[in-house]
């Protein structure tokens, strides 16, 4: 297994924990590789081929953003990392098991079959969700998750302040985070 | 979505970090005592004869062993609402208010003869214990779920249970000033079924509500 610079990471999160966006940018990048050797070690195990470990990476990523709060700044980020990704996982790996049981294959081999407009490993779960979303804060978070637009682009564009724009985002992500825990239950 | 929009879309969401989880916890903790607190002084009080009982070991054991019971399952959910945090030696904590109580029942089968055991036992609270136990842990079950669910538990039935415990621990501690059955058989019987009311509620929500 890779080791990866905890101390680094820990380091990154608590400056972020001071609100620098670039330590929490750089933080959140360092730990991809980790984030990413785990989801697919966790697919790996459960045998899931052909399951993208990106949308498991993704929601890790959103998870952890969410629930930044539940890691004390003087404890490892090596355990609390790991076990939010393998959460996900696992969390994945149900709703991938009762999406199979449902599904009808006789009934979707035509589209099986056809060549599809869209490449659909382009889009994760993640991206489905975000395209559900209702309202301004939905409005927001496409804007910036999925056209990668920033803050005080969309407030010119939407005629607000870059504060509500703010407010916005992050209750556009609860908003998200919450809807995939409906979509999976 | 690319991976690399969506850590921009998070690093523009980040602010100096509001209050810590720890922060939190003791508030649950607080709210959950002043509603049991409440709960006692408008709808149950104390027993008529309880300044006489508070000079009696039998009866201060009993706030005594739900107190522990409530301290160890609400120390462990402070570790279980936080990802990567083991358990370990916070599980064996909670054996220690089970340990206490089968202690306390040795004692009292050496010093109570044994014709008595069987009255000492029913008692003549059980449905009181039964019902009025797990009304009274209603309400800090609820703030430790809500707790819960501001944290990050890995484990949401175990993490639902043990607010269970713990609430049934802080519950209990005030209906034990009520409840005038202070014999060990009478608490080792009917205070564990009224705690596993609550417990089952706990887990049951904790199944339904810890998801994130």
């Amino acid at each position: 297994m890779a080791q990866f610079d905890e101390e680094t990471l820990a380091g990154l999160m608590r400056r972020a924990n001071g609100g620098e966006a670039p330590a929490y940018a750089a933080f959140l990048r360092a730990a991809l590789p980790m984030l990413r050797q785990i989801a697919r070690r966790e697919l790996e195990r459960a045998g899931g081929r052909g399951d993208d470990p990106e949308d498991i990476v993704q929601e890790a990523m959103l998870a952890m953003h969410l629930k930044r709060h539940t890691w004390r700044e003087d404890e490892p980020i090596g355990p609390w990392i790991r076990a939010i990704t393998r959460y996900k996982a696992i969390d994945y790996m149900r709703r991938r098991g009762r999406t199979a049981e449902r599904v009808d294959i006789d009934a979707v081999a035509e589209h099986l079959a056809a060549p599809g407009n869209e490449d659909p490993t382009l889009r994760t779960d993640l991206e489905r969700s975000v395209e559900r979303l209702e309202g301004k804060s939905g409005a927001i978070v496409k804007a910036v998750g999925l056209e990668g637009e920033d803050i005080s682009a969309v407030a010119r564009r939407m005629a607000m302040s870059d504060g509500a724009v703010r407010v916005a985002l992050h209750r556009g992500l609860r908003r998200l985070a919450a809807l995939r825990v409906r979509e999976g239950n | 979505m690319e991976t690399e929009k969506l850590i921009a879309a998070l690093a523009q969401d980040v602010q100096p970090r509001e209050s810590g989880v720890r922060a939190m916890w003791l508030t649950a903790g607080a709210v959950g005592l002043a509603a049991v607190l409440l709960a006692f002084v408008v709808f149950v009080g104390p027993r008529s004869d309880i300044a006489s009982a508070l000079e009696t070991p039998r009866f201060l054991l009993k706030p005594f062993i739900t107190g522990i019971l409530f301290a160890s399952g609400f120390a462990a959910l402070f570790r279980l609402m936080r990802p990567g945090v083991r358990l370990e030696r916070y599980a064996l904590a909670l054996l220690a208010a089970p340990a206490i109580l089968a202690a306390a029942v040795l004692a009292e089968m050496i010093l109570l003869p044994v014709d008595l055991w069987r009255d000492q036992l029913v008692g003549t609270n059980a449905l009181d214990c039964l019902t009025v136990l797990p009304l009274m842990s209603a309400a800090p079950l609820l703030v430790f779920i809500w707790a819960l669910r501001q944290g990050a538990p890995t484990r949401p039935v175990l993490s639902g249970a043990i607010a269970g415990l713990s609430a049934a621990g802080l519950g209990g501690t005030f209906y034990a000033l009520n409840c005038t059955d202070d014999s060990p058989f009478f608490v080792m019987t009917w205070y564990p079924l009224a705690t596993l009311i609550v417990v089952g509620a706990g887990a049951l929500l904790g199944w339904k509500l810890l998801r994130w």
